[in-house]
Order: C-alpha cells, then structure tokens, then sequence
C-alpha cells in the first residue's frame, strides 16, 4: 500500500536526523582529537614523525570515503569485531576528519609568525611550553573558520552511511521514498533538512573569517 | 583473526576493474569540463551588477554547498523518473556530477575575479578594449590563474567523490567492485584492491593538474 506524505513521515524523517547530527558531532570530537596530534606531528622538529602525519594525510585525502567505509565495514568482520554500521562509519569518518582537520589546523599553527617563536625563546620557554601557551592560542583564532566551516563536509558526508545499512537520514529518507514514490518531495525535503544543519554552519565560518580579517 | 587473504579471484577481474576505472576517469573528467564551464559562468553572474544575474547564481551555488551529493543524486535520477523523464544511470551520474561541480567552481572562480585589481578593470575600459576581451583576457584568465590551486584539489573531489554513483546501478569502479565482491565473497580484498586504483588515478590526476600549471600558467610570467 502507498502511504501519504504527512507529518507521521515528516517525525519519521526528524527521529532518524537525530543520528546524522549525532555521527557529526562524534566524528567531530573524534576526527577532531586525531587532527590535532597530525598537526602537531606535521610541525614537529623530528622529521620522521613528520613524514609519517604527512603520508597519513596524503594517502586519506586521495581515498573516496566510501572506500574508506567498505574497507572498515568488511574489515572489522575479519577480526572478528561483528559487522557494526556505526561503529565502522565512526571508524571511517574519523579517519577521513583527521586527515582534512591535521592539514587545516598545520596551516594555522605555520601561520603564526616566527618573532613569536624567536620572543618565547629567548624567554627561556621549552618547544613544548612556546606551544602551549604562544603558538596554539595564536592559531586557534586562524583556525576556526576553515574548521566550522569542514563541519559542512562532515554532515553531509554522514549521508555515505545509508550505503552500508546506516538508518541516518539519507537511509530513512529512502525507505520513506519507497512507501510513499514521491522522490522530489521527499528528496527535496531531506535536502532542506541538511540544508537547515549545513547553511547556518556555513554562514557562521563566513562570519568569523570576516571578524578576523577585520581586526588583523 | 584467522583469515588468510585470497587476492586470487580479484586478479581474474582485473579486466573488469580496469573497464571500470576508465569509466570513473571519463565521467570525472567530462564532469570537470563541464563544471568549469558552470564555476565561470556563474562567477561572472554572481559578480555581475544585475540583481537578477547575481540571486539565482547564489541561490544555485548554496541549494548544493550544503546538501549531501547522494541526495542531489537521487533527486536527478529517481526525481525526474517520477515526473516521466528517464536518465541513463550513467547521464544522471553526469548531471549530478557536473551540477555538483559547478557549484563548487563557481565559488572558487569568484573569489580569483575578485581578488583582480580594480584598476585592471578601469585600464582596460580606458584603452578601449571591447567588452568580450576585457571578460576572457582582464577577468576569466587571471582569475583562473590565480586560483587554479584550489580548482585542481576540488577536481579530485570530484573525481574521489565519482564513488558516490554507484548506489544508482553506474558501473564504474565502485559499482564494478561491488558486482566483483558479490560474486566472489572476497569483499575485503576486492577493496583493498579498487583502493590501490583510485589512489593510482588520484596521484595521476594530482601530476596531471600540476603538468597543466606549469604548461599553462607559468609560460606567461606573473601578472
């Protein structure tokens, strides 16, 4: 039988955007804990551990990310792990965060002039302390509208889950599509729905950029 | 874990995989060709004097910057089969593709044209320059110029996210894999695989691009 598209499937939709926004933030916080030891690799002064961030993120930014999820998805199953949609989307999201977050956040910490450096130096601060307390406070200001505005990319990328059995709203926007066989009004919904996530995100890293170009 | 790995019945369908690889070339490439032709015309839009150039530009580039390509995926190829008109899954991966592009191009290409000097513009209408030379010589090129970098990364976005097409039935790499692992239950190396070939198609690309700057845009000094 064919349903109608109502405000039973309009909740249906929101219960399972609850998912999306959830994967976002986890990959977030995830990809966000991994970025940050990347960038910290990237501008370290021993150079294999740089070479090493540097391989890392060349090699899972020329990976699709739906590669990415096939391989965890199917990966997890030959260590005996189970096949777990969520856990290998939070796998692969955070794989795919990291590499984007380690490079975004390496130009922000390079961004910081070297007569900051020189200045804590010659304060007797160890590399570790100029860090802490000189360079990264500096760069988180450079950092943020370019990280608000990759969050965009995350939310929508959690739609690649739905592929690999994931009921987020992508999947749910699907199995909607085929009771009801109204794809450009349920599609077209959808869409306004990552749209209501994305644009705000979007809009905010703008505005940021803009605060800080202001008062360079 | 024990699980020996049988890479065997992937080598058989290397053929297959190579079919599908060149299928994920050409439709990334013809995606980039038209999206670009999408970012610059629209960049000129969107930097134009005319309100009504200028909003549906905007209104475009927004509607698919923040919405997710599967869904703009299904809205080509299930939306428009609703409404009677029935794509070929692999013209339906086109459009979506080329559309997707084009958005993303288009804010690129603005930000070069409007990095480019006021007085370029002013020098170029007071020598006398017609109106289509002072678009393609004083705006287009420069603007390209400047900002081929961050093209050339979000080509390979275009061509990464090419994978995305499988789930509507096209048959490139993704799509080859997934009939390949189907047959043969050897999921994970069939992957392990098809990785090895999109990170060889994305190096590839990566020089391709490079040997296109250099080629290009260097022969003819700084501006």
């Amino acid at each position: 039988m064919i349903r109608d598209f109502g405000s039973v499937e309009f909740l249906y939709l929101l219960a399972a955007m609850r998912w999306t926004l959830g994967l976002s933030v986890l990959a977030f916080v995830c990809g966000g804990i991994v970025g940050l030891v990347l960038a910290l690799a990237r501008v370290a002064p021993v150079a294999p551990l740089r070479w090493l961030a540097a391989g890392y993120i060349q090699l899972f930014q020329a990976t699709p990310l739906l590669m990415l999820l096939f391989l965890v998805f199917f990966g997890l199953a030959l260590f005996d792990l189970g096949q777990s949609a969520f856990l290998s989307v939070t796998i692969a999201l955070t794989c795919y965060a990291s590499a984007y977050f380690g490079e975004i956040w390496r130009g922000s910490i390079q961004s910081v002039p070297q007569t900051q450096w020189q200045g804590s130096a010659a304060l007797g601060f160890s590399y570790l302390e100029q860090m802490r307390h000189v360079v990264l406070p500096q760069s988180v200001r450079i950092a943020t509208p370019p990280t608000v505005g990759f969050m965009v990319q995350l939310v929508k990328n959690t739609s690649l889950a739905s592929i690999i059995g994931m009921h987020e709203l992508a999947h749910a926007a699907q199995y909607v599509n085929n009771v009801t066989l109204r794809p450009i009004l349920v599609y077209g919904v959808v869409g306004a729905m990552y749209f209501a996530v994305c644009w705000p995100l979007y809009m905010l890293s703008r505005r940021l950029e803009k605060k800080f170009n202001a008062n360079r | 874990m024990d699980y020996t790995f049988q890479f065997g019945s992937v080598w058989a369908a290397l053929p297959r995989l190579a079919q599908g690889a060149q299928l994920t070339v050409l439709l990334s490439l013809a995606a980039i060709a038209i999206g670009l032709a999408i970012g610059v015309l629209c960049a000129l839009a969107r930097t134009s004097r005319r309100a009504w150039l200028r909003w549906p530009a905007a209104v475009y580039v927004e509607s698919i910057r923040n919405t997710p390509f599967l869904i703009q995926l299904f809205l080509i190829y299930f939306g428009l089969a609703s409404l009677g008109l029935r794509l070929d899954p692999i013209d339906a991966a086109l459009v979506g593709m080329s559309i997707n592009c084009g958005a993303y191009a288009t804010e690129i290409v603005r930000a070069g044209i409007d990095a480019i000097a006021g007085g370029q513009l002013e020098a170029a209408h007071a020598l006398g320059f017609p109106v289509p030379a002072i678009v393609r010589h004083v705006i287009v090129f420069p603007a390209l110029r400047a900002v081929f970098p961050a093209l050339a990364s979000q080509f390979l976005l275009v061509m990464l996210g090419s994978a995305v097409v499988s789930t509507i039935s096209v048959e490139e790499l993704t799509g080859v894999a997934h009939l390949i692992e189907t047959e043969n239950f050897r999921p994970f190396e069939v992957y392990i695989v098809v990785t090895g070939i999109y990170l060889a198609i994305a190096f590839s690309l990566k020089l391709v691009f490079a040997a296109v700057e250099r080629f290009y845009f260097q022969s003819r000094g700084r501006a």
